[in-house]
């Protein structure tokens, strides 16, 4: 099972390899991926020395070209395409059709991995994507239970990358237009959810307003710690109740699921966090090489340690963590 | 003349509910209707071979009946259901989820809005696979629309989400049944109490969300009665009109009064402000948020 590692830059690419990433997945420095965020990502000569940084060291780099590419953008969509192969990428994480068949048409040799933002959930799903493109790899949006994702391995015709801890995302990945829906731009469109720019914070005498575009998110009293605005992570009145109608600010945390998923077969576990810094990308790629290394040798006999799951904890959303749809209670 | 498609029922309505409303709908001015459960498949009032007779009692009513699968395929009983439907449709299948597509290709089938065609390399892959329409993605604009349509492959209708409220997302979660403090697997079907959804309000009471079932909506309904010049100089053939609890055939007739130019678009949007649940926008469609309303030409 592979150890698969966020790096918004090369300070997070070197931690993550250092701390034992067997691969790490990174983007270019624009809307072709969806963690297009101010002062994130790769410029060319960065990604250049990425490669180097990690291929000298036996380790892989994976780069997301995973937003929606319009007609007017076409290009831009492409040209990552060719910029990366030309830098000898392991393998291009995509979720365009369009973007695919790009691809796959032009560099038939080039290992092709699905996005989690191409939403396939099903073996039929991933039959399409690996019979049309050629996949070699499907990442599984975090709407599937444990169970789901074992029958999914089963029968499914490429490898299969789940998603072992990070910030959680509620919807479906690649079909939610919630953030588009408030601010104009989305992680397909623009590669951000509850982009950043739209985002106001208010000292009110009742409290700590966030607000995204207007829209009042959360307010917080003095003892609460207030999170980002992140618009399904807000509190919302429903039938006159006020609360977190559809999830709290929480990250997703599979470390107690690893025997499953290593007997199931999966072939990579992905942590999420390319916005965040080098040392929460050390951190958490330390713990899970620990913990992957651990469960290979004795999967019967694997706990997670108390340290690794408060390691954890520390930099989790809102200081918690859950085990998301895996777990059938989450749903 | 711009066609007028009914979309699904988002709702769980109760099974005489449903049959009284497409009694209604076989009389009113729609040329397509799509039928079946595309929100969550614990939802089993209307059994397929319940939606194939609605769909023949349509049909000999002169509608083009479409029957639409479910948007989020988790379950191996929810693939078996899937491939079914797939298999036995005697009439064609709006896929909205790819695992539809790969069951539907060689065979003339539609991409409804659950299906990302953001440009035309997408667009032409499924053309070949037998796509016959498509419906533009929600977050879409004008302009967006204007390139694909230019650049679409020959055969294909373009169908535009001109009424109701947007399908936003889709989730493992049932937030009909967490907002009554019940997991899914045990949500005693609370989404029946809601023909229209289940309003979610800001903390200062702004209409925000509305949450039906596994599926959350936007509180407002678009609305595009103002664009309908705009989309038919770009050669769109079908608005879509999504159904809700009360009003429907009201909705329907305003729409088909202003494609016949027989009523004012600015009349009829003062008139579906009065039939929309909280409210409309049209943001999508104009390239700014999707909860905005403009009024006034498109430039």
């Amino acid at each position: 099972m592979e150890l698969v590692c966020p790096a918004g830059n090369l300070p997070s690419l070197k931690a993550a390899v250092d701390a034992g990433a067997d691969a790490v997945y990174l983007g270019f420095r624009d809307d072709t991926n969806a963690r297009h965020f101010a002062g994130l990502n790769f410029s060319h000569e960065q990604l250049r020395e990425g490669v180097g940084y990690a291929h000298a060291r036996g380790r892989q780099v994976l780069l997301a070209i995973n937003t929606f590419a319009r007609p007017d953008g076409w290009a831009r969509w492409q040209q990552a395409v060719d910029r990366a192969v030309a830098l000898g990428v392991d393998a291009l994480i995509i979720a365009d059709m369009g973007v695919l068949e790009y691809a796959a048409q032009r560099y038939p040799e080039q290992r092709l991995h699905l996005s989690v933002q191409a939403s396939a959930t099903s073996v039929e799903a991933l039959r399409f994507y690996h019979e049309q493109f050629g996949i070699r790899r499907a990442v599984l949006p975090r709407v599937l239970s444990l169970r789901q994702i074992e029958a999914l391995v089963e029968k499914s015709p490429v490898e299969i990358e789940v998603f072992g801890f990070g910030s959680l995302c509620v919807m479906v990945e690649g079909r939610c237009y919630l953030s588009s829906y408030v601010t104009g731009e989305s992680p397909n469109t623009c590669g951000a959810c509850s982009p950043a720019r739209f985002v106001d914070w208010q000292e009110q005498a009742d409290g700590l307003h966030t607000r995204l575009n207007g829209i009042l998110i959360d307010r917080f009293l003095p003892e609460e710690q207030a999170g980002y605005p992140t618009l399904c992570k807000g509190r919302f009145d429903v039938c006159g109740r006020v609360g977190y109608a559809i999830e709290s600010p929480t990250s997703l945390n599979t470390l107690d699921l690893l025997p499953r998923l290593l007997g199931a077969g999966v072939a990579a576990v992905k942590l999420e966090g390319r916005q965040r810094s080098p040392a929460y990308v050390a951190r958490v790629s330390r713990v899970w090489r620990e913990a992957i290394d651990a469960c290979r040798r004795d999967p019967a006999g694997y706990r997670p340690r108390p340290e690794w799951m408060a390691a954890l904890d520390e930099v989790a959303e809102g200081a918690r963590t859950t085990p998301g749809a895996y777990h059938r209670s989450w749903q | 003349m711009l066609k007028l498609a009914l979309g699904p029922i988002p709702y769980f309505w109760p099974r005489n509910e449903v049959l009284r409303f497409y009694e209604e709908m076989a009389q009113a001015p729609v040329e397509i209707i799509y039928l079946g459960e595309t929100v969550c498949a614990k939802r089993r009032q209307l059994a397929l071979e319940d939606w194939l007779m609605l769909g023949e009692g349509l049909a000999a009513a002169g509608k083009q009946v479409v029957l639409s699968t479910l948007t989020l395929i988790e379950a191996e009983s929810e693939l078996g259901a899937l491939r079914r439907l797939c298999a036995d449709a005697p009439f064609m299948v709006e896929a909205n989820d790819m695992a539809a597509i790969q069951l539907l290709q060689g065979r003339d089938f539609v991409a409804g809005t659950g299906i990302n065609v953001y440009n035309h390399l997408a667009l032409s892959r499924l053309a070949r696979l037998g796509l016959r329409r498509w419906v533009l993605p929600v977050e879409l604009d004008h302009a967006a629309l204007a390139d694909l349509q230019r650049l679409r492959p020959a055969g294909i209708e373009t169908e535009v989400l001109a009424w109701g409220r947007l399908p936003l997302a889709h989730a493992a979660r049932c937030f009909t049944a967490r907002a009554h403090g019940l997991p899914k697997d045990d949500c005693r079907f609370r989404c029946r109490d809601y023909p229209d959804g289940l309003l979610l309000k800001t903390r200062e009471g702004q209409p925000f969300l509305n949450l039906n079932g596994i599926q959350t909506q936007s509180a407002l309904s678009q609305c595009l009665i103002g664009e309908l010049p705009a989309l038919e100089a770009l050669d769109v053939e079908v608005l879509r009109l999504i159904p809700q609890a009360q009003g429907m055939s009201e909705v329907i007739g305003l729409f088909d009064r202003v494609r016949r130019g027989d009523l004012d678009a600015a009349e009829a949007r003062r008139r579906l402000a009065q039939l929309a649940p909280i409210g409309l926008c049209n943001g999508f469609y104009r390239g700014g948020p999707g909860m905005a309303m403009t009024v006034g030409a498109l430039t």
